[in-house]
């Protein structure tokens, strides 16, 4: 099986091959470590930017947190895009490793959505005065980080996987409706709540100094988005061989304890 | 149609009998605004501002609690699978027991609103008011509460799984009809644009509801 597999690793990829879990795994095997050598280089020269980026005239040192802050918060909606894209390929192909795409990529979109609450508290403390404010763009990030521990626990409530899969699939596509419907409401609700006195991180024109460590920032994050979600794939991937194994071991000796008996 | 129109009169019937279950979320409901005062104290005043919102509250919870109802009864006596397999496209068949569940435990909700409108001290024009966007609104909170219920019934899980799910989807019902209830009352805004927005979710719900929810069913029981 492997030897096929490395074989047509060297022959034109398509799709379709890549759709095989065997090939799948082989392949991420040889991407993973380029994958994860260029995020750590990206990282790293973002980091020295962002470190050697001017301090700003009104927010001084804490506009720092936005090379942070920024790329988490353009993940926690992207990955939810990833999810949907999944979930459609589980619902129209039933394919497993689209399952798998769909199961993995949840605790990471959580992740980020969580960092991007954390890092906009830090800088609202000093910026605002307070950690939490009632601000539309907040309370939209708290709700979709709602939606990902609903649909992380969905996963988790349902022992067979495919089962558990459809249900979470149809759940990330009615959340993909429902987000910017969401997202709506609540601009709505605080401009209606609250007058406009929140200041807003940024402005319309952001100043080159910042706007380059911000992109190379962005792709960074991206990068290491692509890398975890490859690699916890591969984890689900073996984990459900193992879990196979086990229930067949499970039925194998049910059958010969039967036998003797 | 007239299968449809038989699934909505046997559903209605089921609800309102010994053991339904629906009239429950009226006395949920009930509940739920007579605790209030106890949490924010017995200010008169206080209790007319917050009137709209404890009673959306009030509402949406009620509504919540009953959706469990809507497909697990059928899944236990095997009904349901019938009804998967039946002719009827199974969209309108669960838009059909939708409706059905709206009428037995939505629709009371409204007619209790009147009475918890008094407890609260909201004049006849406010309670009619809340009466009002309840009416536009809580169809948009069973549509979008079936698909939890068509999720849950699928997984055998039930209960906190399925309120976490749904009550995130039913927040802007909820800002759009406490919103409209109180531009009624105080204004300045005027009623007809938050309310219309609320007429828009309940239809957006009405598309989305059923097909999700069959899409869960259809994939989910086997």
């Amino acid at each position: 099986m492997s030897v096929r597999a490395t074989a047509t690793i060297t022959d034109a990829m398509t799709l379709i091959d890549l759709a095989n879990p065997t090939r799948f795994l082989s392949l991420t095997a040889r991407l993973l470590p380029w994958l994860a050598a260029a995020t750590a280089v990206l990282l790293l020269i973002g980091l020295y930017q962002s470190a050697m980026a001017p301090d700003d005239y009104q927010q001084g040192a804490t506009v720092k947190i936005m090379f942070i802050h920024v790329p988490n918060a353009w993940l926690s909606m992207f990955v939810w895009g990833v999810m949907s894209l999944a979930a459609l390929g589980t619902l129209v192909w039933r394919h497993p490793l689209a399952d798998v795409a769909a199961k993995a990529a949840a605790p990471i979109g959580a992740a980020f959505t969580f960092l991007a609450l954390v890092t906009g508290s830090l800088w609202g403390r000093p910026m605002w005065g307070t950690y939490w404010e009632w601000d539309a763009r907040l309370t939209s990030v708290l709700i979709l980080f709602l939606m990902y521990l609903g649909l992380i626990a969905l996963w988790r409530a349902v022992e067979d996987p495919s089962r558990a899969a459809r249900a979470a699939a149809i759940l990330t596509l009615v959340g993909a409706i429902n987000l910017p419907i969401i997202k709506f409401s609540v601009d709505w609700w605080n401009t209606l709540h609250q007058p406009a006195s929140v200041m807003r991180i940024g402005g319309p024109t952001l100043d080159r100094a910042f706007l380059i460590p911000l992109l190379v920032m962005a792709l960074a994050f991206s990068l290491l988005f692509i890398t975890l979600h490859l690699a916890a794939m591969r984890n689900e991937i073996l984990r459900r061989r193992v879990r196979a194994l086990q229930l067949m071991q499970a039925a194998q000796v049910t059958q010969a304890s039967r036998r003797s008996a | 149609m007239t299968a449809l129109a038989a699934l909505i009169r046997r559903d209605i019937r089921i609800a309102l009998r010994v053991g339904g279950g629906a009239l429950i979320g009226v006395l949920f409901f009930l509940t739920v605004v007579v605790l209030m005062p106890f949490a924010v104290g017995p200010d008169l005043a206080l209790l007319t501002r917050l009137g709209p919102a404890i009673l959306w509250l009030g509402a949406l919870l009620a509504s919540l609690l009953t959706l469990d109802r809507l497909f697990m009864a059928d899944h236990e006596d095997g009904s349901l699978d019938l009804i998967v397999m039946s002719r009827i496209p199974l969209e309108l068949t669960c838009a059909a027991k939708a409706l059905a569940h709206w009428l037995a435990a939505g629709l009371p909700l409204i007619i209790a609103t009147p009475i918890l409108g008094l407890l609260l001290n909201l004049d006849a024009a406010s309670t009619s008011a809340v009466a009002l966007t309840l009416l536009a609104g809580t169809p948009a909170l069973t549509f979008t509460g079936m698909i939890g219920a068509a999720l849950a019934v699928t997984l055998h899980r039930g209960g906190l799984l399925l309120a976490v799910l749904v009550l995130p989807l039913s927040i802007p019902v909820l800002i759009f009809g406490v919103a409209a209830s109180e531009a009624a009352i105080t204004g300045p805004l005027p009623f007809g644009t938050p309310f219309s927005i609320l007429c828009a979710l309940s239809l957006i719900s009405l598309v989305i509801g059923p097909f999700a929810a069959a899409a869960s069913l259809r994939h989910g029981l086997d």
